[in-house]
């Protein structure tokens, strides 16, 4: 079997047991980089020496016999908005084109310390903003499911790169559906966790009380162990949450038996693609015939969780974007007379279209006059929303529901319609608002042959009954080819 | 000063509280340090990094909350104040908006005037900014060490009405701080810092005017200047028939004068919202109490002893408390004298002036007591006692030690007094030709000259009883 086409699980194993070496396993997944790059543009930086050097640091260890961590020797990829010490982290931005972070994210100095090779840095949305990737200042990314479609977004260079056997998983961050949606796209799976579950040092913010790093990966198992190595309180992280399981790939395969699922009808109301509501709902009886209980339930005021997100996030957004103004790191505009021009200027010329949007409209919901009408209302929708989950939650493990109205659509089409992109998210925000994990996982494939994505939305910290139900239906035929 | 108006003041206070490390990181809050080298990803407001509130800082600013009679919220946040200048890494600084720790305080004032009440609207905690350095040729460098330093901020009602009131009012609170220890308040490092609001009205209207803010002063001499000069100047305004304009006012140390720098209309809408990176501030009933319960004696109770044991006036009081070192100094030698109101007269009015802010007094308080003693059984008039206090100063020692050395005691020898009246009054026949045609105040020249002639050690009572006697009163 080829390296790369090892799953994880079974990459980990023989890292483990010396059939295979780090280097080994850095230099065929650079190999396929080499291949595979021209043709879909995950990364925007490779850091190829490093990952070379880091393996060998691995196998060195190794030989040793100095006691490793799982995730020793794995091949991964960084989305670009997660700090690397000395290593470009520049949110596809140009304004953050050279910059490179004095110090190392938490979760990088997590991955670091277990011995992961990072191979580069993946390819985003600007500062995290659209559903594509195609708002990257660099270049676009192509889904590699079928290269004329769009990976989704903001993470889609962390799942192209996945799903391209690029990495042997890569990280990327969802704020609305970022990580979720890409995975659905592509056919990979992606976790959203708990809001504080992973600290959120390093992570340059773009919405901070929506943002979460999470793993993407091949199949669901591997990416509950990448899980394992990124949670824990940080004192570095004030919304940091103590992480009460220990192991989720523990009790992974015991089945849906017994598990109650919720099927909101709200998820499947107009706009969404018939082929992913079939998809989604084969999966729901797909999960009864495991032994799962399957009931439709109602999940009210779900239509204003949309406009609620655009409101906060945006308006977070407009605050955590302010910082770069040409003065202290980054990109800084050369024709400026004043301090006050300096920025308009910097900022004029190292924000893209979609970022100003949202600075824009951030900016107008929290001004003087506007704030109890917009800011102050999206976070009463917040609340509601929360107690319509818990509601849920009451008596359900879990919720079934669609990531995404549509499949990968092609590239370039949607680039000029943005409130086009902000409804593609109607399905994922929900999660981010309240708080919640939710696992992205392929279902299906429509008549194009494009992956179809389904979600598991849990309660707080409700992961490991989401990576035992996705594995279950992954293990019983859910899996994509 | 016009009469037909008054001024309508209220005071924001910024002290920097005395904690180790900075609100949101573990940087060092000392002052005086090489640019740049007590900062860190979080106070420089690098991509990516997150505050985590320093839990001191809260409780310095509870404390000080408590100390100024405030009501503790139990439930408060920190917010964002959004706004573009280079000394603000984050291009937003981070405070608290609609819900301050502490609100709804106090505290009591001493005057000429008598004793006032001044309301305490809020205090507020927050980080502060960094330092804009201009460097010829090189343009302005941004100085980051004081970035993220602690600091509460401390409204007060516009209950002030004089420039003695609104000084009356900061050595209060600046005393409150310093006997607490949430912070040095030294203004010459700028960790006590005043703006002050004022609008004026005619006496006995109840409605406010229109105000000006004058910000950053750092000293209490240049608050009352700058009241001063901008109560006559809205005054002039007024007069000529013309408004005042709502503006930010620059004070000019140099002149005296305000100027404008911005007015409302360009003032900034600073979009505050909740820091979504900080969770709420909680404080539990336990927790105020565990703090309410480390406050020390605080001025105000020093204050009413003072008056009550040793009969000190009100406004004598309240000067002996203002510094604590002063006070405890003072509460020593009381310990120690049959006269504890004279050691409070030499205390005030010698001791307090010669020791530098922040020292310590050189003299032992057994000394001080001493002196009081002596003065008390008129061994040493109150001239003596200065002279040998100003020796103690430079060099401190037994006073009696050296009263005898240098002759410092008082002379009290009737008939040498009353030979040496008889040759004043026989000599000075026009001070008291002076003094008979109704100039009383002419008398005070003979015993002038007495003293002269003592060297400033005649017993003044006595002088004064013979010299009356001489002159046939």
């Amino acid at each position: 079997m080829k390296i790369t086409e090892m799953s994880l699980r079974q990459l980990t194993g023989a890292l483990a047991d010396g059939q295979v070496s780090a280097v080994e396993a850095a230099r065929a997944y650079l190999d396929a980089v080499h291949e595979k790059e021209p043709q879909v543009g995950a990364y925007i930086t490779l850091t190829e020496e490093a990952a070379l050097a880091a393996a060998g640091q691995v196998d060195k260890a190794r030989a040793a016999g100095e006691s490793l961590h799982p995730l020793a020797g794995v091949p991964c990829g960084i989305k670009d908005n997660i700090c690397t010490k000395g290593v470009a982290t520049t949110c596809a931005s140009r304004m953050l084109e050279n910059f490179l972070p004095p110090y190392d994210a938490t979760v990088m100095e997590k991955l670091n310390a277990a011995g992961i090779v990072m191979l580069g840095k993946t390819n985003m949305d600007e500062f995290a903003m659209g559903g594509a990737t195609e708002t990257s200042y660099f270049h676009t990314t192509h889904n590699p499911r079928n290269l004329s479609r769009a990976p989704g977004g903001s993470s889609g260079g962390s799942a192209a790169a996945v799903a391209a056997n690029e990495a042997a998983f890569t990280l990327g961050s969802d704020t609305g559906g970022s990580i979720r949606q890409p995975a659905a796209f592509c056919g990979v799976v992606g976790m959203k966790p708990t809001y504080g579950l992973v600290s959120r040092y390093g992570l340059i913010a773009f919405a901070s009380s929506l943002d979460q790093i999470g793993p993407l990966t091949r199949d669901v198992y591997s990416n509950a162990m990448v899980l394992n190595a990124l949670v824990g309180q940080d004192k570095r992280d004030a919304t940091s949450l103590e992480c009460p399981t220990q192991d989720f790939t523990q009790g992974i395969e015991e089945g849906v038996q017994g598990m109650r699922f919720a099927l909101p009808k709200e998820y499947f109301a107009q706009g969404l693609d018939p082929q992913i509501k079939a998809a989604v709902e084969a999966a729901a009886k797909k999960l009864e015939s495991l032994g799962a209980r399957v009931e439709e339930v109602e999940l009210p005021d779900l239509e204003a969780a949309l406009p609620a997100y655009y409101v906060i996030s945006s308006a977070e957004a407009s605050s955590n974007l302010a910082r770069f103004d040409g003065v202290k790191y980054g990109f800084r505009a050369k024709n400026f007379t004043d301090v006050e021009s300096l920025y308009r200027e910097t900022r004029s010329q190292g924000f893209g279209a979609e970022v100003k949007r949202r600075i824009m409209l951030g900016s107008f919901v929290l001004s003087a006059g506007y704030y109890d009408a917009y800011y102050k209302k999206a976070l009463q929708v917040r609340t509601l929303l929360k107690q319509r989950f818990d509601k849920i939650f009451e008596d359900h493990d879990a919720i079934l529901a669609p990531v995404a109205p549509t499949t990968a659509y092609p590239l370039g089409q949607k680039v000029q319609n943005p409130v086009e992109v902000y409804m593609g998210d109607v399905y994922t925000v929900p999660v981010n608002i309240a708080g919640l994990p939710a696992l992205s996982l392929p279902c299906g494939k429509d008549k194009d042959g494009l992956p179809i994505g389904m979600q598991l939305i849990g309660k707080p910290f409700g992961e490991a009954a989401l990576y035992r139900a996705g594995y279950a239906f992954e293990q019983n035929g859910g899996a994509l080819v | 000063m016009n009469k037909d108006f008054e001024m309508v003041i209220g005071l924001e206070v910024h002290a920097e509280l005395k904690t180790a490390t900075k609100i949101f990181c573990g940087c060092s809050t000392k002052f005086g340090a090489e640019p740049n080298t007590q900062c860190c990803p979080v106070c420089t407001g690098m991509p990516g990094s997150l505050p985590v509130l320093n839990l001191q800082v809260v409780d310095f600013a509870v404390k000080a909350g408590l100390a100024t009679n405030c009501t503790i919220a139990s439930f408060s946040k920190e917010d964002r104040k959004n706004y573009f200048y280079p000394d603000l890494p984050k291009a937003y600084q981070i405070s608290q908006y609609d819900l301050p720790l502490c609100s709804h305080g106090w505290l009591d004032v001493e005057t000429e005037a008598g004793s006032k009440r001044i309301g305490i609207t809020r205090i507020h905690i927050e980080e502060d900014a960094g330092k804009l350095v201009h460097v010829e040729g090189h343009g302005t460098l941004i100085d980051c060490n004081r970035c993220g330093v602690p600091l509460i901020e401390i409204v007060s009602e516009p209950d002030i009405r004089s420039a003695e009131e609104a000084k009356a009012y900061l050595q209060k609170l600046r005393a409150i701080l310093l006997y607490t220890g949430v912070s040095d308040c030294r203004m010459n490092e700028g960790s006590l810092r005043c703006d002050v609001n004022l609008s004026v009205r005619k006496k006995g209207s109840d409605k406010l005017g229109t105000r000006t803010e004058m910000k950053n002063l750092n000293s209490f001499a240049y608050v009352v200047k700058a009241i001063e000069y901008e109560f006559n100047r809205q005054v002039s305004v007024i007069e000529a028939g013309d408004a005042v304009v709502q503006e930010t006012r620059r004070f000019d140390p140099a002149t005296g004068k305000t100027s404008s720098m911005r007015s409302k209309e360009d003032a900034d809408d600073y979009r505050y919202f909740p820091d979504p990176d900080l969770p709420p501030i909680c404080i539990s009933e336990e927790k105020r109490q565990e703090l309410a319960s480390q406050i020390p004696t605080l001025p105000d109770e020093r204050k009413a002893l003072y008056q009550e044991k040793y009969g000190l006036s009100p406004l004598a009081a309240e000067f002996l408390v203002m510094r604590k070192e002063i006070a405890d100094y003072f509460e020593e030698a009381a310990a120690l004298t049959q006269y504890p109101l004279i050691a409070a007269n030499l205390v005030n009015s010698e001791i307090a002036r010669l020791t530098p802010e922040e020292g310590t007094v050189p003299v032992a308080p057994a000394h001080l007591a001493r002196l009081a003693d002596l003065s008390g059984e008129g061994k040493l008039n109150s001239s003596m006692c200065k002279e040998v206090l100003a020796i103690l100063f430079k060099e401190d020692q037994d006073p009696d030690a050296l009263i005898a050395k240098g002759g410092f005691e008082q002379v009290s020898d009737e008939g040498l007094l009353r030979s040496m009246a008889k040759e004043v009054v026989a000599s000075s026949e026009k001070i008291l030709a002076d003094y008979r045609s109704g100039n009383k105040k002419a008398f005070q020249a003979l015993v002038g000259q007495m003293m002269k002639r003592t060297k400033g050690k005649g017993n003044p009572a006595l002088i004064q009883k013979i010299l009356k006697e001489e002159i046939g009163e």
